[in-house]
């Protein structure tokens, strides 16, 4: 079956499937009038030039690594979470809920307490679905889309009638106190003597991402759940015959993912905002799809993928100030990365497999009944 | 509520299930054929941007319509060649397809137009106007059916009506066609009918084509007719909530139209708070309104009310045995 070698598998597919993605997005530079060259050394300088420009990079690969380990883990167990948005925008509820009503004596306590909420929140939207699945048979894929709405209108109302302060006209939340104050990269890095950037958002959220891809890695390959969780997304009817529930299953990898993605608050709205604003998301969640394809669900792949969204993002924020390219380049190169590395993946990978099987063909030696020859 | 009251609230309900409608048939024949489709609200909106844009430049709604018909085919193709020929996962790709629209129209309308994403708006001939049915005027002053027929039936551009005769006619060809036949039979035993010597391949496309062509009058009709002009992600969800329609019709045609008929309603009421406290005496969120469609999905989907079966080979590629 394994027509091709692992390095191949890893690295060489989704390779090839970002170059052509690459390629489409220069050709759709090209039609829109600018220079896709000039473009890129844009987006480099902008992102990866100052640590100024890295502290934004870094920012969003933070968001990006929660929601894109979120869709990984519910991938090992062949559940499609595109709930990521709405669990995150509940992350971010709970995370709000944390820092305006409990008063934290230090920041660390206010990031431990922080992490439990989100996740809690998170983990409950993405249950519900979950629920629905395991015992009443709707699909997931539409039940977490719905899912996303519903939080949308949920957080508006939150937001409009009930957290917005007396007198305030803008629907979000207070400011959060002191207390809850995270460490930038700025303060971390100071004491050992590296200057970084004061004005960017990065914060110490990027360690918990990095813990968390770690844990992630961990849970998959390392740990009972993890195997009993792979077995069902091999194998539904193999994974019941061993043994496993795949309502557990269902329940356990939803909640963990959903976990996973309202995580991700703790960056976005402790970390940079400080306060609870209408729509703080801004499609991390779905980033997080494409993040996972890349990343072929590994969560060291994720984290790199993560960042190189993270680039892209930054990127794409600096080709719209600097240039007449919109923003909206990013949504497409997020579309055409999803196609080739999720929807197209045969279409890199049957003609690689072809070359290899050629290869190892022409390796080993003939079989003794010779080809046939040709007619005349 | 007075009677004209109640007659404009029908009036907006009809206005805006039609591109629920259009979107949720275009779906119907997806699905019924096996291929899962997520990407109606990316082709919706393509369909949007170029009927509108080419409506602008040319001045004419209806080379307009057809470009819009034309982008949203073309992505439908693109869903085809991931989901039926590369047998990709079809979920992923209408994901993509979603983006892929949602970026690309915004890309193009700055590189077009230079004006933040939007097209110009729509004067004359570039908008598709309000038809005026034999009769209307005359019978206006009739007391009920009068306003009936002159406002709620009459006054609706050629898109709503011909959104309204594809119900019966996409049941028609569903269930009185041999096409109609074998669509249906490769959504629930593609292997059955292969074995009867009818291309799967063949049929899938097809049924996926006729889903494109639906999207984009669909589309079309929000930028050409509903609204004048193109402006950013303005198919707003409807393409999702076609795909709740088409779950709470249990993927049958005239459920379909009371489904977004429903759904439609619910639009039009968010619209006007003022008749949700006169007729129950209580102020109602909007947001809790703009949610409904969705949560109500929810509850159908769970099988609280009646059980929805897709169809059984539905998001699976065939793969021909050899």
């Amino acid at each position: 079956m394994d027509v091709m070698p692992k390095w191949a598998e890893v690295i060489l597919v989704p390779l090839i499937s970002l170059i052509l993605a690459a390629i489409i997005s220069a050709l759709v530079i090209l039609a829109i009038g600018e220079d896709p060259i000039a473009a890129v050394k844009l987006m480099v300088s902008g992102a990866l030039g100052s640590t100024y420009g890295w502290g934004y990079t870094l920012y969003y690969a933070t968001n990006f690594m929660f929601t894109g380990l979120a869709v990984a883990v519910a991938f090992h167990a062949r559940l499609f979470n595109i709930g990521g948005e709405g669990q995150a925008a509940l992350g971010g509820l709970g995370v709000a809920l944390a820092c305006l009503y409990i008063p934290w004596p230090h920041w660390s306590l206010a990031l431990l307490g922080a992490i439990v909420m989100a996740g809690i929140f998170g983990a409950i939207w993405a249950a519900i679905p979950a629920y629905l699945q395991a015992k009443r048979g709707s699909h997931i894929v539409i039940t977490t889309i719905m899912f996303n709405f519903i939080a949308a209108s949920l957080l508006n109302y939150i937001l409009v009638n009930v957290l917005r302060p007396r007198g305030s006209m803008d629907p979000a939340t207070a400011r959060f106190p002191e207390g809850t104050h995270l460490p930038t990269l700025h303060d971390v890095l100071a004491p050992f003597g590296i200057s970084f950037s004061k004005a960017a958002p990065a914060n110490i959220t990027l360690l918990v991402a990095v813990l968390a891809c770690v844990l992630v890695w961990v849970l998959i390959w390392r740990t009972r759940l993890g195997y009993e969780l792979r077995a069902y997304g091999h194998s539904e009817s193999a994974a019941k015959y061993a043994g496993i529930s795949p309502f557990k299953i269902t329940m356990v990898t939803m909640i963990i993912s959903g976990g996973l993605a309202g995580l991700m608050a703790i960056n976005n709205v402790m970390g940079e905002a400080e306060r609870l604003v209408l729509n703080a998301v801004e499609g991390a969640g779905f980033i997080g799809i494409a993040v996972a394809l890349m990343g072929r669900s590994h969560p060291f792949g994720v984290f790199i993928a993560a960042i190189l969204f993270g680039f892209l993002y930054q990127g794409g924020a600096e080709l719209a100030l600097w240039t007449t390219i919109p923003r909206e380049l990013i949504v497409v190169i997020q579309a055409l990365v999803i196609l080739f590395t999720g929807a197209l993946d045969n279409m890199v990978r049957m003609p690689l497999e072809r070359m290899f099987l050629a290869a190892r063909r022409a390796r080993t030696p003939k079989p003794e009944r010779k080809p046939v020859e040709p007619a005349e | 509520m007075d009677f004209l009251t109640l007659i404009q609230l029908l009036d907006s309900t009809v206005r805006l299930a039609t591109p629920l409608l259009l979107a949720c048939l275009a779906g119907l024949f997806s699905e019924r054929a096996g291929i899962f489709d997520i990407g109606l609200e990316g082709k919706m909106l393509a369909a949007a941007f170029f009927s509108a844009a080419v409506a602008a430049v040319t001045g004419s709604v209806w080379l307009g319509l057809l470009a819009g018909i034309v982008a949203s085919l073309l992505l439908s193709a693109l869903h085809g060649i991931a989901s039926i020929t590369f047998r990709g996962n079809q979920l992923i790709s209408g994901v993509a397809i979603n983006f892929l629209a949602s970026g690309l129209t915004v890309l193009i309308a700055q590189s077009w137009f230079q004006q933040g994403g939007r097209t110009p708006s729509l004067m004359g001939g570039g908008r598709f106007t309000p038809i005026t049915l034999p009769f209307a005027d005359a019978v206006a002053d009739v007391p009920f059916v009068g306003p009936i027929y002159a406002e709620l039936i009459s006054g609706h551009s050629i898109l709503v009506y011909m959104a309204f005769a594809a119900v019966p006619l996409t049941w028609f060809v569903l269930f009185r066609t041999r096409f109609g036949l074998r669509l249906r039979a490769v959504g629930e035993n593609p292997a059955a009918v292969d074995t009867a010597g009818v291309s799967v391949v063949g049929l899938r496309y097809a049924a996926v084509a006729i889903c494109g062509v639906l999207c984009g009058i669909a589309g079309a009709y929000l930028s050409t007719a509903l609204q004048a002009g193109f402006v950013k992600d303005m198919s707003a969800g409807r393409g999702y909530i076609a795909l709740a329609a088409l779950i709470f019709a249990k993927w049958r045609p005239w459920y379909a139209l009371y489904a977004t008929l429903l759904f439609g309603l619910f639009g039009a009421l968010e619209t006007r708070p003022d008749v949700i406290t006169a007729l129950t005496g209580m102020r109602m969120q909007g947001q809790l309104l703009g949610a409904l469609p969705y949560i109500m999905t929810v509850i159908i989907l769970a099988g609280f009310v009646g059980r929805a079966n897709p169809p059984r080979a539905g998001g699976e590629p065939y793969v021909k045995e050899r």
